[in-house]
């Protein structure tokens, strides 16, 4: 894991020595600069030497601007190597989720890429700074200034190997008590914003049932736990300053008193008693910031797991060897071909499915949902991998195209489609980058979508907004499919791409796809008969194989499934086929 | 009409009003905060007199010892002894005005929420309708999580900084007068060059939030989006547009951090430097005999890190109280929202017969009446029986852009009247009016002859049923979720509403039956499946009017008869308003009501529409789209 992780340093690797390089010398000038001023008050203020005090005090100007300079430099490389450790990780992350496949992208789910893209980061950033900085600091503080009390007096450092003790086991304590509340905590949280967003989204069924004073009991239930969660967690952290208070406070009554006796008995002078009571908050201190620092790591580990599980996933579709660039025509054959999502032969999706279509063709696909529709298509433009059996177009295996070039010539319009922030025009040009203005104007005509872009006020710049979600739904279909269209593709698939466009556009787009590109093969998934009805060959989906193939009149003599589709949607007057 | 709040990152308008509205809430634990407020003080004093013990050890004891050469440490000893027990109530008051703070911050934090929630819950729909959902979860997440930080950290850090400050200041003043001088002259400039290097960080933290923004926004489009990439083979693109995002955002966050990182080390040296003056300044005002001694300069020395520190924690707490009073101000905000008004009086009640005459009774009789107190003193009853009529209703969300003009329309009990017509036509705006999710403008509307306005809204609504387009289920078990519509419904009726929505079908088939857990909306469900139980849902609260407002989006057509039967069902012997999507189901409805920019364009049974050859006849042949 940490492998993965340390290679996304690359370029900040400079930075990231650096600045535990830095923080080092500023800890060594920061333990100093208490020396030096004992020395001050000692051989200066004290002895009444003018021309000493002078020197030391210079000398320390000096110390406290390199250490300033230091400081300032190891904040300088710690914020560019945690920067840039992120930029890394997170384009790491995303380029590998471009070249991840479809099975892929199911197994981590959007929410999932874009928590690891965002939150994982953000954290990881953090810890990551945390640990080239702070975690270098305060160990090497602790130490620094342990060896300085030494030098001082060995007897007086033995003062904290019996305080420091004391602070550890209660910190320890501490944090193994509240830690686990804390977690908990997290998911309880978790529960209450999910319980306020289930009500936001739902405030009208929330409100016409009359149901606010169930959904605010609901909420305080929760927040009651929180806040008993939350008060026993804290009470234990309350322990955190007084504890630290008393050992501050004991090493000093300690060092106060051996001190004392010391520097009457001239073992010790002034100014190292001074410079002791300062050493006590650097060592003690510098505890406390390791414990916190190690909370947070802990705190980090999670993140670091699923970032690396992304950074670790293989994509299981890849380029064969001597990848072809070439296809015959748009010609589909299915042989023997079963599928599984799961790879596992126990679960198939798709069961041994045969099927062959001749460029050009038009074929319908009717079935119910989870009857495998989209699973069927999919492996045309090979989105997945076959689990058994050979997809073939234009002749050949689909596994020895080339996949880029592959799916350039099988467009296809998904079921959940998208349309990106931007204008029409960018949208469209995801189809072919260098098409022209005129190029465009006709796949738009083609699809049905030229005249409700004429009527915005911008045409073709019309601004989309992300989602797509200022334009209608029958609307984004059909800009969906002039998209698709701009490939020129051998085959188009349209998986349940008009359900939302009117039976007469439906129709106007169909008879536009007979016209103008008659040799393109088409694969129509729809809900309605009458998208489907006039294709070359109809295709009826059920249970994960086809239980019908032919055209509108052999299945309604012989296929019962698609009669009682049939006349679910045409029982009582035929008005669609009027319209056409 | 939805606008995210820009204003996110800015300070609060007033903030001296939230502030003392923040402290009212703090105030309600009275003792407990005077406590608490005395606790700190005594810590703070502690802290002030340890360091002003250096000058007494060093003056009264070692000096005295060293001179006279004298091994009695007796007194030393008894002064330790002193010492030791004020520490000890030193630290005692700290751990009591910690332990006590840990009961007020998440006493008032827990009141905070449960009164956002609430009074949420009393706003109107408008409220829901204007505001964007993350915003207002943002106020439930970050807004409490700051004041968390600013009541349970920042004030009592800032107070005992105060105290410390003003302490230190007055035993430096006893101390030496010039060197206290010099030391304000010192903090002076301290406070001015991080107040320069503060400013730089929050303008650059500004930018990085603002490209983390970008960045996270053009993640999520992305992602969401990634199939598409994929199909389209748009990788190279996609990796472009992130790259330079990512870059964007690696500076920011470069420029941001640093100069918040440098704070630290300039704090820390600058207070090197002070104390390196103040050592200096005062090894010559005691040689040249100013009467400063040697303890004067070590204790004094001791001080001057106690006045500065405070100070700088002060000036860095600053910023995160006035970042949470911003995040106070709209918590507060929210809570002034003013409530859903309701000056219904009109009740909804059990009632049985006594011979011809209906009585008001506390059992559950099944039969319902409005019981409608009039300005004489006398009470009548009327039977519910879902009849609903607009007379001339005009509508606006907005003054100046009306929604609906002039619509007239009735419903007798058990008919089922249905709209149909374009986007923003105004069919969801009726349903609207009807529950009184919204109050019209002009005309009326009465329900079994009684004004709706004379209704009390939650009486009203439990005598409507609603199915929207959009289900929305709640984290729970199938069948929690159907019971929201009668909580005191029975396992034998919820079961029974379900068989009647044709849900119970595919209940049984689920894991755990009725007792499956749903999450997120339901989504291990399909879309026809939710609307399901939707439908059961309506069905088991059983109200004599229902609004159907069908799903726009496909469903594959199994499903979707199984809806339909489950609606048909639902519908029987009920007065029903459907917003239709899909002609088919509106061809056995008593009226049909073609709307048109807000007016009722035609209105009458299918046949004769079809006959009239107008708009609606145009619908149902498919000529324009239905939205």
């Amino acid at each position: 894991m940490l492998k993965r992780l340390t290679a996304c340093i690359r370029e900040y690797r400079r930075d990231t020595i650096l600045t535990p390089l830095t923080v080092s010398m500023e800890v060594l000038l920061e333990v100093m600069i208490p020396r030096v001023m004992a020395r001050l008050i000692d051989s200066g203020v004290e002895a009444g030497n003018l021309n000493q005090i002078l020197k030391l005090g210079s000398l320390l100007v000096a110390m406290a601007l390199l250490s300033l300079t230091f400081g300032a430099l190891s904040g300088r490389f710690a914020a560019r190597a945690s920067a840039g450790f992120a930029k890394n990780l997170r384009h790491d992350m995303y380029h590998r989720v471009q070249d991840f496949s479809f099975s892929n992208l199911d197994k981590f789910s959007t929410a999932g890429i874009v928590t690891r893209l965002t939150t994982d980061v953000s954290n990881l950033q953090n810890a990551f700074q945390m640990i080239i900085r702070i975690a270098v600091r305060c160990p090497l503080m602790l130490v620094f200034a342990f060896a300085m009390t030494v030098r001082i007096n060995p007897r007086i450092a033995l003062i904290f190997l019996c305080v420091v003790p004391i602070l550890v086991v209660g910190l320890f304590v501490i944090i193994r008590y509240a830690h686990p509340i804390f977690e908990r905590v997290f998911h309880t949280y978790d529960t209450l914003n999910n319980v306020v967003q289930e009500n936001l989204l739902g405030i009208r069924v929330v409100k016409s049932y009359v149901r606010e004073d169930y959904e605010t009991k609901k909420f305080h239930t929760i927040s009651q736990s929180i806040y008993d969660d939350f008060t026993r967690a804290e009470k234990a952290l309350a322990f955190n300053m007084p504890l630290m208070q008393f050992c501050v406070y004991a090493c000093m009554l300690l060092i106060s008193w051996i001190g004392a006796k010391l520097v009457v008995g001239s073992q010790m002078t002034t100014g190292d008693l001074t410079s002791l009571f300062n050493y006590t908050m650097q060592i003690l201190m510098s505890l406390m910031m390791v414990s916190m620092v190690l909370v947070m790591i802990t705190l980090a580990r999670a993140s670091a797991e699923r970032i690396t599980e992304l950074l670790a996933e293989e994509s299981d579709l890849k380029n064969g060897s001597n990848p072809i660039a070439e296809m015959a025509d748009g010609s589909v054959c299915f042989e023997h071909v079963s599928f599984s999502y799961a790879n596992d032969l126990e679960k198939l999706c798709l069961r041994d499915v045969d099927l062959s279509i001749q460029s050009g063709e038009t074929v319908g696909i009717l079935g119910g949902t989870g009857t495998s529709k989209s699973t069927l298509v999919q492996l045309i433009p090979r989105l997945y991998d076959a689990t058994e059996g050979v997809v073939k177009v234009g002749g050949r295996d689909v596994r020895t195209y080339d996949l880029e070039f592959l799916r350039n010539q099988v467009a296809m319009v998904l079921q959940k489609n998208t349309l990106f922030s931007g204008t029409i025009k960018e949208n469209l040009r995801w189809g072919c980058e260098t098409a022209s203005d005129e190029e465009l104007e006709r796949v738009c005509r083609l699809a049905q979508a030229d005249s409700f872009i004429q009527e915005f006020p911008d045409k073709y710049d019309t601004h989309i907004e992300q989602g797509g979600s200022n334009v209608s739904g029958g609307q984004k279909q059909r800009l969906c499919i002039a998209r698709a269209l701009l490939k020129k593709p051998k085959i188009l698939i349209l998986d349940d791409s008009t359900s939302a466009v009117d039976t007469k556009t439906d129709a106007l787009i169909r008879r536009a796809f007979r016209e103008e590109i008659p040799e393109t093969t088409k694969f129509i998934i729809a809900q309605r008969i009458s998208s489907i009805q006039d294709a070359d060959h109809i295709i009826i989906m059920d249970g994960g194989g086809i239980a019908g193939f032919g055209t509108h009149e052999e299945l309604l003599a012989n296929n019962a499934i698609y009669r009682e589709v049939y006349e679910s949607q045409t029982k009582g007057g035929n008005c669609d086929e009027a319209a056409e | 009409m939805k606008q995210p709040n820009k204003a996110r990152r800015r300070g609060p308008a007033d903030s001296r009003g939230t502030l003392k509205r923040l402290l009212g809430y703090l105030l309600q634990y009275k003792l407990r905060f005077a406590v608490v407020l005395v606790c700190i003080l005594i810590s703070a004093c502690t802290t002030v007199a340890g360091s002003l013990f250096l000058k007494t050890l060093i003056d009264d004891y070692i000096t005295p010892l060293l001179a006279s050469g004298s091994t009695d440490f007796s007194g030393l000893l008894r002064a330790l002894t002193g010492m030791a027990c004020l520490y000890l109530v030193g630290i005692l008051s700290a751990w009591s005005f910690n332990r006590l703070m840990v009961d007020i911050s998440q006493g008032v934090l827990k009141t905070v929420r449960d009164q956002m929630f609430s009074h949420m819950q009393t706003l109107p729909i408008q409220y829901f309708d204007t505001h964007h959902h993350g915003d207002v979860m943002s106020l439930y997440t970050n807004d409490v999580d700051t004041l968390r930080q600013m009541i349970s950290q920042s004030l009592p850090q800032m107070f005992s900084s105060l105290v410390s400050v003003i302490a230190v200041f007055f035993a430096m003043l006893f101390t030496n007068v010039p060197l206290t001088a010099l030391v304000i002259l010192c903090v002076f400039c301290m406070l001015n060059v991080t107040k320069y290097v503060a400013g730089k960080s929050g303008q650059h933290f500004v930018a990085q939030q603002r490209d983390l923004g970008a960045l996270n926004g053009y993640i999520e489009e992305m992602i969401g989006g990634q199939k598409v990439i994929k199909v389209f083979c748009h990788e190279d693109q996609a990796k472009t547009g992130f790259d330079t995002l990512n870059e964007r955002l690696f500076h920011s966050a470069d420029q941001a951090n640093k100069y918040a990182n440098i704070l630290m080390p300039i704090m820390m040296n600058l207070g090197n430097l002070q104390y390196v003056l103040v050592a200096m300044v005062g090894g010559v005002l005691a040689l040249s005999g100013w009467g400063v001694t040697l303890g004067t300069i070590a204790s004094f020395l001791q001080l001057s890190k106690g006045f500065s520190q405070p100070v700088g924690q002060i000036s860095q707490q600053l910023n995160a109280v006035i970042m949470a009073l911003a995040g106070a101000e709209r918590i507060f905000a929210l809570l002034d929202e003013s409530e859903e008004q309701d000056g219904g009086y009109v009740t909804l009640v059990n009632v049985k017969y006594q011979g011809e005459e209906l009585v008001e009774t506390t059992e559950r009789t099944n039969l319902w009446a409005w019981k409608h107190p009039h300005k004489d003193g006398t009470i009548t009853y009327t039977r519910l029986m879902g009849d609903v009529r607009f007379a001339e209703v005009d509508f606006a969300y907005e003054e100046g852009k009306p929604i609906l003009h002039d619509v007239s329309l009735f419903a007798k009990p058990g008919q089922k009247v249905a709209f149909v017509g374009a986007t923003g036509a105004g069919k969801t705006t009726i349903t609207n009016l009807i529950n009184r999710f919204y109050d019209i403008a002009d005309g009326k509307i009465r329900y079994d002859g009684i004004n709706i306005n004379k209704i009390k809204k939650s009486d009203l609504r439990r005598s409507l049923g609603i199915v929207l387009q959009d289900t929305n289920l709640f984290t729970g078990t199938v069948r929690e979720n159907i019971r929201y519509g009668r909580l005191d419904a029975t396992d034998e009726e919820v079961e029974a509403a379900a068989v009647l929505a044709n849900a119970d079908d595919f209940i049984r088939r689920l894991p755990n039956g009725y007792d499956t857990m749903l999450t997120s909306n339901g989504a291990n469900l399909s879309q026809g499946q939710r609307q399901l139980l939707a439908i059961a849902r309506a069905a088991v609260a059983d109200p004599p009017v229902m609004i159907l407002d069908e799903a726009t989006s496909s469903i594959d057509t199994r499903t979707e008869a199984l809806v339909q039967q489950g609606m048909d069902s639902l519908m029987c012997g009920r007065t029903v308003f459907v917003i239709a999507h899909r002609l088919s189901t509106v061809r056995n409805s008593n009226a049909i009501m073609v709307l048109d920019h807000g007016r009722i364009i035609e209105r009458g049974e299918h046949d004769d529409l079809i006959q009239q050859h107008g708009t609606y006849y145009q619908l149902y042949t498919g000529a324009f789209e239905l939205e």
